[in-house]
């Protein structure tokens, strides 16, 4: 597609207005999410299909188009069709309502009112996504121009706007000024860390030697966070912008952005991009005619949390083992290949053409004090609204989950928000009104981490979550140094025991010695953190641990080993659907006779619990008492089945 | 166990193959990483044929090309089924009651996790995260996501991969 090279600000600035000028105010977009693996597994690229059909055998070509974008934030409802410019927002939107959607709103922008979204609690209708608690309270600065562009198509980028903050950085700032603005602007990593970003591009300039590299993680390993993956995918031009930016800023002329091997999508188009860019002239020699030159390299990575490390990524993408080193000295001193290197995340060098674009002043009236500007957060988990939510900092944790996130499904009560992914902690209910910043999380014993923030109701258990993270890390940990690698081992083992009902006296303060001792020897952050999971549960939760040792009992009912199925036989319908589902055959039961399950062939996989209806409820978790005997054979229902 | 086996019917020699993905990053040492990947993905897994001709074609000690596959996830040393299936064990799929979804695979399919079944058809594997978290808990059955599927979804596809 891109056919010319572009060769100064004038002709890039030209380019922009072409396009945009090209965009028929009046014909409407229909922008459905096919480049996330989350559309994609809900059938977006069928929609999408339909609507190119319905389209054309309406005729309406001349005033409809199809655009295909990346992750548009509200992942539970898709498939979501957007339509622009009247932003109507559809969801859950099935192949089959594409005809009536081409009729009604793409012929005469009619609303087709089934398919708009419902809340929950209100039950009124939303018309426009503005209209809708999930996103009203967002500030979709860095991820709102998703849903506009087709990642794969450089010109939708270019025709926002996009490459402008290059092109000022190149012709109308020194490398000097471009770096004064970001330190001004207070930019802190997103990645979890929050060092300052500025700080770091300085201490790579001033270092010796002549080549300097930068490069962009995108190995979010950390479970239950997508929010670099739905950059990557959907707006990869904005990392590549602000890429280039910084390495201008830096005095680099070469770059490579490492993507986790789990997102093949994000390393395609990140690949497409790249290319695009330099059919260009965006990357490669004399970029726009400035006589500044950067090249770009896309490295997979090969499935191993520690390499997010910076020290283990540049090792991998040297093609060694990903293990990290000491840092006797700093990587933006030497760091790839021994060269000074500047590492960002995928989300912080999405925020530098904004910031060069609207100034520093305009980023530091967002936020709070010590953090500025916004996040996104991957907002999952025991939530109504689950999905990729940008906000400015220092909302606060029961804004994000109450307000946008719609509150915790089936009326249940939140115990915890978990941040930090396995290097931070839990946050327990009395601190939802805490203002989300770097600073004060860390104040809690979790951190801000990557922006993973996982909902858990009183279904989950602490103790649980604890070896979760515990078991994780154990098998993360590359095992160069003992605190961690053996560290590890015995905290799974003791919480394995815990969870198994097989604790005992002294365990506790075991987890916390252990935990000492690997904050303080580790070799990097990933053992320097491991044990936080499990110190702000024991911190917050320490009744839950103790029920588990004392009574061999799990208050959330979730520890398989000390949790029992059984079906209350005063409430049993017989309604067989229990039976048909169970995988093991161990329900046994008829028509009018009493259900009862096998615990030797229990596997404890929850199904019957899960498919039981409500309106019935018989299936009951037990934990920490004695199980009824069952209903002796061929006992009969008691209660009556009604629809 | 060469990579002429059963299993490895129809696919490219080992020599052509690695030549192939070698050239394509220049012969580069560093790209050994990359290498192994586009050959993971040609093969499914990584014979011992495969890593020696790697380290002969590259360069590269043999003991080295072992620790870069034996280290990393995405590189099996072993031979896996016809269809792979993974189980996504994130947190937001955790609190979702993954391991009980896992529980309820395992019992349909009479196999553990990390197992290969007899007759070739399955593997069975959990992954840290697909990063797919708002439709958790997710099973991902050839690079297909399900979420939260029934046992009688399961049942389903399970029967219609040969």
């Amino acid at each position: 597609m891109a056919s010319k090279r572009i060769s100064s600000a004038k002709e890039l600035e030209q380019l922009g207005r072409d396009i945009a000028s090209k965009a028929d105010p009046d014909k409407r977009i229909v922008s459905i999410c096919t480049m996330s693996v989350c559309g994609q597994s809900r059938g977006s690229g069928a929609i999408a299909e339909r609507f190119a059909e319905e389209i054309r055998r309406a005729g309406l070509e001349e005033k409809a188009e199809v655009r295909q974008t990346g992750c548009q934030g509200f992942c539970e409802r898709e498939p979501v069709v957007i339509i622009f410019p009247e932003g109507f927002y559809y969801v859950n939107v099935e192949p089959d309502d594409v005809p009536e959607i081409v009729s009604a709103t793409l012929s005469k922008g009619e609303l087709v009112e089934r398919l708009l979204y419902t809340d929950p609690t209100t039950g009124e209708r939303a018309a426009k996504e503005s209209d809708i608690p999930f996103y009203s309270h967002q500030m979709p600065i860095v991820f709102g121009d998703n849903r506009r562009i087709n990642p794969r198509e450089i010109d939708d980028y270019i025709g926002l706007g996009g490459y402008g903050a290059l092109s000022k950085a190149l012709f109308q700032m020194s490398p000097e000024q471009v770096l004064d603005e970001v330190k001004k602007s207070n930019l802190r990593g997103r990645g979890g860390g929050g060092f300052p970003t500025g700080r770091k591009w300085e201490t790579t300039r001033n270092a010796s030697g002549e080549t300097k590299y930068v490069l962009v993680n995108c190995d979010e390993g950390d479970p239950g966070a997508y929010m670099d993956r739905s950059i990557m995918e959907g707006n990869p031009h904005s990392v590549l912008e602000g890429l280039l930016i910084g390495a201008y800023a830096i005095g680099s002329h070469e770059g490579f952005i490492y993507v986790r091997d789990e997102y093949p999508l994000a390393y395609d188009n990140t690949i497409q991009a790249v290319k695009q860019a330099e059919e260009y002239g965006l990357i490669g020699e004399n970029i726009l005619g400035s006589g500044f030159d950067f090249r770009v390299s896309v490295h997979r990575g090969a499935g191993a949390f520690v390499s997010g490390e910076s020290t283990a990524l540049m090792n991998a993408i040297e093609g060694r083992v990903g293990e990290p080193r000491m840092k006797y000295i700093r990587t933006a001193v030497s760091g790839l290949k021994g060269m000074p290197t500047c590492l960002n995340n995928v989300e912080t060098w999405a925020n530098v053409p904004l910031i060069i674009n609207r100034g520093s002043e305009w980023f530091n009236s967002i936020g709070t004090e010590g953090s500025k500007g916004t996040k996104i957060f991957s907002l999952v988990g025991k939530v109504n609204n689950t999905g990729l939510v940008e906000v400015p900092m220092g909302m606060t944790l029961r804004q994000l989950v109450y307000d946008i996130g719609g509150g915790i499904p089936q009326g249940n009560k939140l115990k915890a928000v978990q941040t930090g992914g396995p290097s931070g902690g839990v946050i327990p209910e009395q601190y939802l009104d805490t203002p989300i910043d770097f600073d004060e999380l860390t104040k809690l014993g979790s951190m801000m981490g990557s922006g993973g923030m996982v909902v858990m109701d009183e279904d989950t258990c602490m103790v649980d979550t604890a070896r979760y993270f515990i078991s994780f890390c154990c098998e993360e940990s590359c095992g160069q140094c003992s605190p961690c690698r053996e560290g590890l081992r015995m905290l799974r083992e003791i919480l394995n025991d815990i969870c198994e009902g097989k604790g005992q006296e002294g365990d506790i303060e075991a987890i916390e010695d252990i935990a000492e001792v690997m904050q303080d020897a580790s070799l990097c952050a990933l053992g320097g953190t491991a044990a936080n999971p499990a110190l702000t549960t024991l911190k917050y939760f320490r009744d839950e641990y103790e029920a588990h040792i004392r009574e061999q009992r799990c208050p959330a009912q979730a520890c398989q080993a000390l949790t029992c199925y059984y079906i209350d036989p005063a409430l049993c319908t017989a309604c067989l659907i229990c039976r048909r589902n169970c995988p093991t055959e161990a329900i046994y039961g008829e028509k009018g006779i009493v259900h009862w399950i096998d615990q030797e062939k229990c596997i404890k996989c929850d199904t019957c619990f899960q498919v039981c209806p409500p309106r019935f409820s018989a299936v009951r978790r037990i934990s920490g008492e004695p199980l009824p005997e069952p209903p002796a054979p061929g006992t009969r229902v008691t209660r009556e089945e009604k629809g | 166990m060469m990579v002429s086996t059963t299993k490895s019917k129809g696919l490219p020699k080992a020599s052509g193959a690695v030549k192939k993905a070698v050239g394509s990053y220049g012969k580069d040492k560093e790209a050994l990483i990359q290498v192994l990947l586009d050959l993971q993905a040609v093969f499914g897994w990584l014979p011992p044929g495969v890593l020696r001709e790697v380290s002969e074609q590259l360069d590269v000690p043999v003991v080295q090309v072992y620790r870069i596959a034996s280290y990393y996830k995405a590189f099996s040393l072993q031979p896996r089924g016809r269809h792979i299936i993974k189980v996504c064990m994130g947190t937001a799929c955790q609190v979702r009651r993954s391991p009980q979804l896992l529980n309820t695979i395992s019992a349909v399919l009479k196999m553990k996790p990390c197992e290969t079944s007899t007759d070739g058809r399955f593997t069975l594997e959990t992954v840290n995260c697909l990063g797919c978290c708002a439709m958790g808990p997710v099973v991902a059955i050839d690079d297909v996501y399900h979420s939260n599927p029934s046992t009688a979804d399961l049942q389903k596809v399970f029967e219609s991969a040969e």
